[in-house]
C-alpha cells in the first residue's frame, strides 16, 4: 500500500519536475542564437575547475561554506538515488555491496550529511547575523536551507531506527547515525521503532521531493542551471560586444527579451543572488540606481512575465506585446538610469561565481535606447557629433590632432620603415595633463632605440566609448575608417598608452578580421627594460608608490605584472598595493563612456577610489590609463592639502633615463 | 499645413583654415557640416510635424554635395527634402539666394499651404542674417527673427506668438500666419537619428530641383543676380598683446607668468 503510494507520487513528482524543467528552460529559446559550443574539451575543463571545483566560490571566505554544501551534495546524490530506487524496488540497495565497500560508503555519507547540516546551519547563521546584501533575508532562502536540514536530519533519524532494529550493522561506519540511534532510544519513539521507521522515511521522502519540485520556481534553479553555465560561458575574456549587421529592416540593440540571446537568458536562470557582482560594482557602491544583480534578476522576471507571449511568438510583431527590459527599476525592468551609471569595469563579471555575463547585456539595452529610439543623457549628444564629425570626444579640429609632437621630430608610419604603430590616441593627443605621457612615452621609445611612427593628423578616434555606451553604428563606421587606414598602410605592430584604444584594436577589431599585434606601452617598456635595451641609472624618487589597475587593461585584458614591474624596474622600490587591487581592482569611474558623463547620482566613483589610493598615503599614484590620470588628477584636486601627485609609468621611466 | 526648414550645408569652420597667399578659405578635404543654426531650424520643424501633424520639409540650395546634409534631415524625420541645385544658381550672394529659396516655397505652396519657414539666425560661414528677411519680404511673410520659444500657435485665428531673444531682453510678439522666422540655439536641443531612420534615408530621395522647375530669370540669381562679391577674406593681424608663456605645454607655468605681469602692472582691481 505504501509502497503504491510511493511511486505514484514518485511518478507524478518526476513527471512534474520533468514539465517544470522544460516549461522554464522553453524559453530560454526565445533568445537569440548564439554558438556557444566550441572548444567543447576547454569549456569541459573549465566546468570541472570552476562549477565542480567552485574554485571562484571558495575564492571568497564565505564560499567554503557552499563548496562544502556543494560537495557533500554530489556526494549524497549517490544516497538520495538509493533511496528513490529502493522505494520502488526495495530489494535494490546499497545492501547488495560488498561488506567493505558498503562501510565505506556509509561512512562517506555520515560525514557529508553532517558536514551538509552543518553547512546549512552556518548559512542560515550567516544569512541572519551578516546578511550578503540588504534584503537577502528571504522567506525562499531559509525555506531551502530548513528542507536540507531536513534532509539530512531525516537520513540520521532512518539510519538510526535501522542501527536499533539491528538491520544496520556497520557500526564502526556510521559514527554520526549511532549517535541518532542514541537519541532514539533516549526519546518516546522507542517505543515504536516501526512508526519511526516510517515517520523518518516518509520526511524523507515527501523533502525530497518537494526539494525537487521547488527548484525550477525558486533562485535554486542554479542547482540545475549552474554546471552548464559554466560550460557554456564566454572563453577567455567577455571584453567586447558582438557585431550588429545594419541592414533596414532588422532591430538593434533588446528592449524585449526575444532581442537578448538564449544565453543571456540562461545567465538570468542561473543566478544564485549571491550578491557578489553588487558588492564589487563601483555604480552600486557608489549610491547608483544600478545594481548587477537585479539587472540579471530583471531579466529573470521579464522571461518568465512574458512568457506566454514569448511562446506565441511568430516573428517580431508579438515582440510589441512583451513588457519591456528598460523602464522604471522594478521588478522585471531595468531603469534608464541604472543602464547608463555602468562603467563597463567588468568587476561583476569577475565576481560572479557562474559566470554570468552582465555587461553584454547592459550594452545591448543601451543599444536600444541609442539607436532605436535615440534617447540617452544630453551629454551625449556632443560626444555623438563630435565623434562622427571629428572623430574625436572633444570636437577638437582634426587637424589639431599632431599638435602634441610639434616640438618633436616623429616620423609618420610607414611599412617597412618603420616597425611600430604609434596610436596616440585621443587623450594623448588632445588632452593637456596627457600629452605630457605621450611626449614621456617618445622619449623612452626613442632611448630603447624602438622603430616607431605616427599617423599624425590622419589618425582617427578608436571608437572605444562609443561601442560600450551602445552607438554601435556609429562604432562600426568608426572601426571600418580605421581597419580600412591600417590595412592601407600596412599596420601590423601597434603601441598603445591608452587600454581604451589597446582593446578596442586588439580585441573588437578583430571582428572586421583586422589581427593586429597590439602592445600596450606597459607591456613594450617591460620587454624592452628585460632586454636590457633601457638605461635605467637616473635615480627615481617619487616617495611612496601605489598603483592603479586600469579595469581595460587588467581585468578585462589581465595585463597585472607588466606595469608593476616597470614601475619596482624603475624606482628600485617596492610597490604599495591598495586595498582592492589586480582582478578586484575599483574603477576610477570613466570607462563605458561615462568619462563624458556627469554623475548625478550618490558620490563620484573617483572620489571613492582616490580615497582608497591615499589610505595608504602614497606620495605618488602610478597609472597606466589615460581617463584614470583625469579621474585620479581631479580627484586629488578635491583632496584638501593633498600633495600626492599622479604620474603614467611612462612618465616614470622616462624620469629613470 | 507644411513647415519649410531652410538648412544650409557649410564647410566646418573650426576647420577652415584660410590661404595666406590668395586670402581665400582652403575647402579641401574639409567636412562639410549643417550649419548649427539651421539644425535648430530643422529640429523645430520636426517638434511642429511631431505636435501638429504637419508636415515636415527641408530645403537647401547649393552644390550637389548638399544633398548628404538633406539626407540627414530625412533620417531626422522629415517628410521631403527639397535640393535646389543648378549651376546658374553657383555664386549667389543673399538676395539671389533669397529669391531661389522663395521661388522654391511658392512652389511648394502650390501643393499645400506653406504655414511656417524655419531659418538658423544666421550661418557659420556667411554671417550676414540676411536669407531669411529676404524670404520673409518676398513672399510677403511675417517675419520673427532670433526666436528662442514658440508660446502658441493658433490655426483658427491663424496666428503664432514667439518670444525673442534679444540683447539684454526678451519680447513676446504675435504675428499672422504664414511666417519666416529665424531661430536662436536656446530655441531646443536637436534629436539624434536612430539607426532605422537613417537606414531608410540611405535609400529616400532627396527631390533636386534646378531652374528648369523655377523658372527664375538667370539675372536674378546665381553670380548675376548678386549685386555683392567678396573681394578679400583675411584673419586680421594682431595689433596689441603677445602670448605668455607655454600654456600648451606647461599651463601651469603661463598661469603664473600672466598672474606675475597683471600684479605687476596693477591690473587686478580688488
Amino acid at each position: 500500500m505504501e509502497q503504491t503510494l510511493f511511486i505514484t507520487l514518485l511518478t507524478l513528482s518526476l513527471a512534474a519536475f520533468a514539465v517544470s524543467c522544460y516549461r522554464r528552460l522553453a524559453l530560454v529559446a526565445v533568445g537569440t542564437s548564439e554558438n556557444r559550443f566550441d572548444r567543447p574539451v576547454a569549456r569541459f575543463r573549465e566546468m570541472l575547475i570552476y562549477a565542480v571545483g567552485q574554485k571562484r566560490v571558495v575564492s571568497r571566505p564565505f564560499g567554503v561554506n557552499h563548496g562544502v554544501i556543494f560537495w557533500a551534495f554530489l556526494v549524497l546524490a549517490a544516497a538520495n538515488l538509493e533511496f528513490l530506487v529502493s522505494g520502488v524496488i526495495p530489494a535494490l540497495s546499497f545492501d547488495l555491496l560488498p561488506g567493505p565497500i558498503h562501510a565505506a560508503l556509509l561512512l562517506l555519507f555520515d560525514i557529508c550529511s553532517l558536514a551538509a547540516l552543518l553547512a546549512v546551519c552556518v548559512a542560515a547563521l550567516r544569512r541572519t547575523v551578516a546578511p550578503p546584501f540588504e534584503g537577502a533575508r528571504t522567506f525562499e532562502a531559509y525555506f531551502i536551507l530548513t528542507m536540507i536540514a531536513t534532509l539530512m536530519l531525516a537520513y540520521f533519524g532512518l539510519n538510526g531506527v535501522r542501527i536499533v532494529q539491528g538491520t544496520l550493522t556497520t557500526s564502526a561506519a556510521t559514527p554520526v547515525s549511532n549517535l541518532a540511534a542514541h537519541l532514539l532510544q533516549a526519546s518516546p519513539l522507542a517505543g515504536n521503532l516501526d512508526f519511526a521507521q516510517r515517520l523518518f522515511w516518509w520526511i524523507h521522502a515527501v523533502v525530497l521531493l518537494g526539494f525537487m519540485n521547488f527548484l525550477p520556481y525558486s533562485k535554486h534553479m542554479h542547482i540545475l542551471t549552474a554546471v552548464p553555465n559554466v560550460f557554456l560561458r564566454t572563453m577567455g575574456k567577455s571584453n567586447t560586444q558582438e557585431r550588429e549587421e545594419f541592414a533596414e529592416g532588422n532591430r538593434f540593440g533588446a528592449a524585449t527579451v526575444d532581442r537578448l540571446s538564449w544565453k543571456d537568458l540562461l545567465d538570468s536562470f542561473s543566478c544564485t543572488e549571491c550578491g557578489r557582482c553588487q558588492q564589487s560594482c563601483p555604480a552600486a557602491a557608489t549610491g547608483k540606481t544600478l545594481n548587477p544583480r537585479e539587472v540579471i534578476h530583471a531579466i529573470k522576471e521579464n522571461v518568465l512575465r512574458n512568457g506566454a507571449v514569448m511562446e506565441k511568438l511568430v516573428g517580431d510583431a508579438d515582440a510589441e506585446r512583451c513588457v519591456s527590459l528598460i523602464g522604471a527599476n522594478g521588478k522585471d525592468a531595468t531603469s534608464e538610469a541604472a543602464l547608463w551609471s555602468c562603467t563597463s569595469c567588468g568587476a561583476c563579471m569577475e565576481a560572479c561565481p557562474v559566470f554570468i555575463e552582465h555587461l553584454p547585456k547592459i550594452v545591448k539595452m543601451r543599444r536600444h535606447l541609442v539607436q532605436m529610439e535615440a534617447r540617452f543623457p544630453e551629454e551625449l549628444l556632443n560626444l555623438f557629433e563630435n565623434m562622427e564629425q571629428r572623430s574625436n570626444p572633444w570636437g577638437m579640429a582634426p587637424s589639431e590632432r599632431s599638435k602634441w609632437s610639434s616640438q618633436l621630430e616623429l616620423r609618420p608610419f610607414e611599412a617597412g620603415k618603420t616597425e611600430y604603430l604609434l596610436y596616440v590616441g585621443c587623450s594623448g593627443a588632445f588632452d593637456a595633463r596627457n600629452k605630457q605621457v605621450s611626449v614621456a612615452l617618445t622619449r623612452v621609445l626613442d632611448a630603447a632605440g624602438v622603430s616607431y611612427g605616427v599617423l599624425g593628423r590622419d589618425e582617427k578616434c578608436c571608437g572605444d566609448s562609443v561601442r560600450r555606451l551602445g552607438n554601435e553604428y556609429l562604432f562600426d563606421l568608426m572601426a571600418r575608417e580605421n581597419v580600412r587606414q591600417f590595412r592601407e598602410k600596412g599596420v601590423v605592430k601597434v603601441i598603445t598608452q591608452c587600454p581604451h584604444c589597446f582593446t578596442a584594436l586588439k580585441n573588437d577589431y578583430r571582428q572586421y578580421g583586422m589581427e593586429l599585434e597590439v602592445v600596450h606601452h606597459s607591456e613594450l617598456i617591460r620587454d624592452l627594460m628585460q632586454r636590457g635595451r633601457l638605461d635605467l641609472s637616473q635615480t627615481v624618487d617619487l616617495g611612496k608608490v601605489v598603483f592603479h589597475d586600469s579595469c581595460y587593461l587588467g581585468r578585462h585584458n589581465e595585463v597585472y605584472d607588466a606595469p608593476r614591474e616597470v614601475l619596482r624596474e624603475s624606482t628600485k622600490a617596492e610597490l604599495v598595493e591598495m586595498e582592492r587591487s589586480r582582478e578586484n581592482a575599483f574603477c576610477c569611474g570613466a570607462g563605458g563612456g561615462r568619462m563624458w558623463l556627469e554623475e548625478h547620482e550618490g558620490t563620484p566613483i573617483n572620489r571613492n577610489r582616490v580615497g582608497e589610493a591615499l589610505a595608504q598615503n602614497p606620495a605618488t599614484v602610478c597609472v597606466s590609463c589615460p581617463f584614470c590620470m583625469t579621474m585620479f588628477e581631479d580627484g586629488i584636486k578635491e583632496v584638501a592639502g593633498s600633495t600626492t601627485q599622479v604620474k603614467d609609468i611612462a612618465e616614470v621611466v622616462a624620469l629613470a633615463l | 499645413m507644411i513647415v519649410v526648414a531652410c538648412i544650409k550645408q557649410v564647410p566646418d569652420t573650426t576647420q577652415v583654415q584660410i590661404d595666406p597667399v590668395t586670402n581665400t578659405l582652403v575647402r579641401d578635404g574639409i567636412p562639410f557640416i549643417i550649419n548649427p543654426y539651421d539644425s535648430h531650424a530643422l529640429e523645430e520643424s520636426l517638434r511642429l510635424k511631431d505636435s501638429h501633424g504637419f508636415k515636415a520639409v527641408a530645403l537647401s540650395m547649393g552644390p550637389p554635395n548638399a544633398e548628404a546634409t538633406l539626407r540627414k534631415a530625412l533620417a531626422l524625420g522629415v517628410d521631403r527634402s527639397v535640393l535646389l541645385s543648378d549651376r546658374v544658381f553657383g555664386g549667389a550672394d543673399t538676395l539671389s539666394t533669397s529669391n531661389v529659396l522663395s521661388a522654391a516655397i511658392a512652389k511648394l505652396r502650390e501643393d499645400e499651404e506653406v504655414g511656417i519657414v524655419f531659418c538658423g539666425k544666421q550661418t557659420i560661414d556667411g554671417d550676414t542674417a540676411q536669407v531669411g528677411p529676404g524670404i520673409a519680404v518676398r513672399l510677403d511673410f511675417s517675419q520673427l527673427t532670433l526666436v528662442d520659444r514658440i508660446e502658441k500657435i493658433d490655426l483658427v485665428e491663424r496666428t503664432i506668438t514667439v518670444r525673442r531673444k534679444l540683447e539684454g531682453r526678451y519680447e513676446i510678439v504675435e504675428a499672422r500666419l504664414p511666417a519666416m522666422i529665424t531661430v536662436v540655439r536656446e530655441l531646443n536641443r536637436p534629436r539624434y537619428p536612430t539607426v532605422p531612420m537613417r537606414l531608410a534615408s540611405a535609400k529616400a530621395e532627396v527631390e533636386v530641383w534646378s531652374n528648369e522647375q523655377l523658372q527664375l530669370d538667370v539675372n536674378s540669381v546665381g553670380l548675376k543676380g548678386s549685386p555683392t562679391w567678396v573681394s578679400r577674406i583675411f584673419s586680421p593681424e594682431r595689433k596689441e598683446g603677445e602670448i605668455v608663456g607655454d600654456g600648451m605645454n606647461d599651463p601651469a607655468g603661463a598661469a603664473r607668468l600672466l598672474l606675475e605681469r597683471l600684479i605687476a602692472g596693477d591690473m587686478l582691481a580688488v
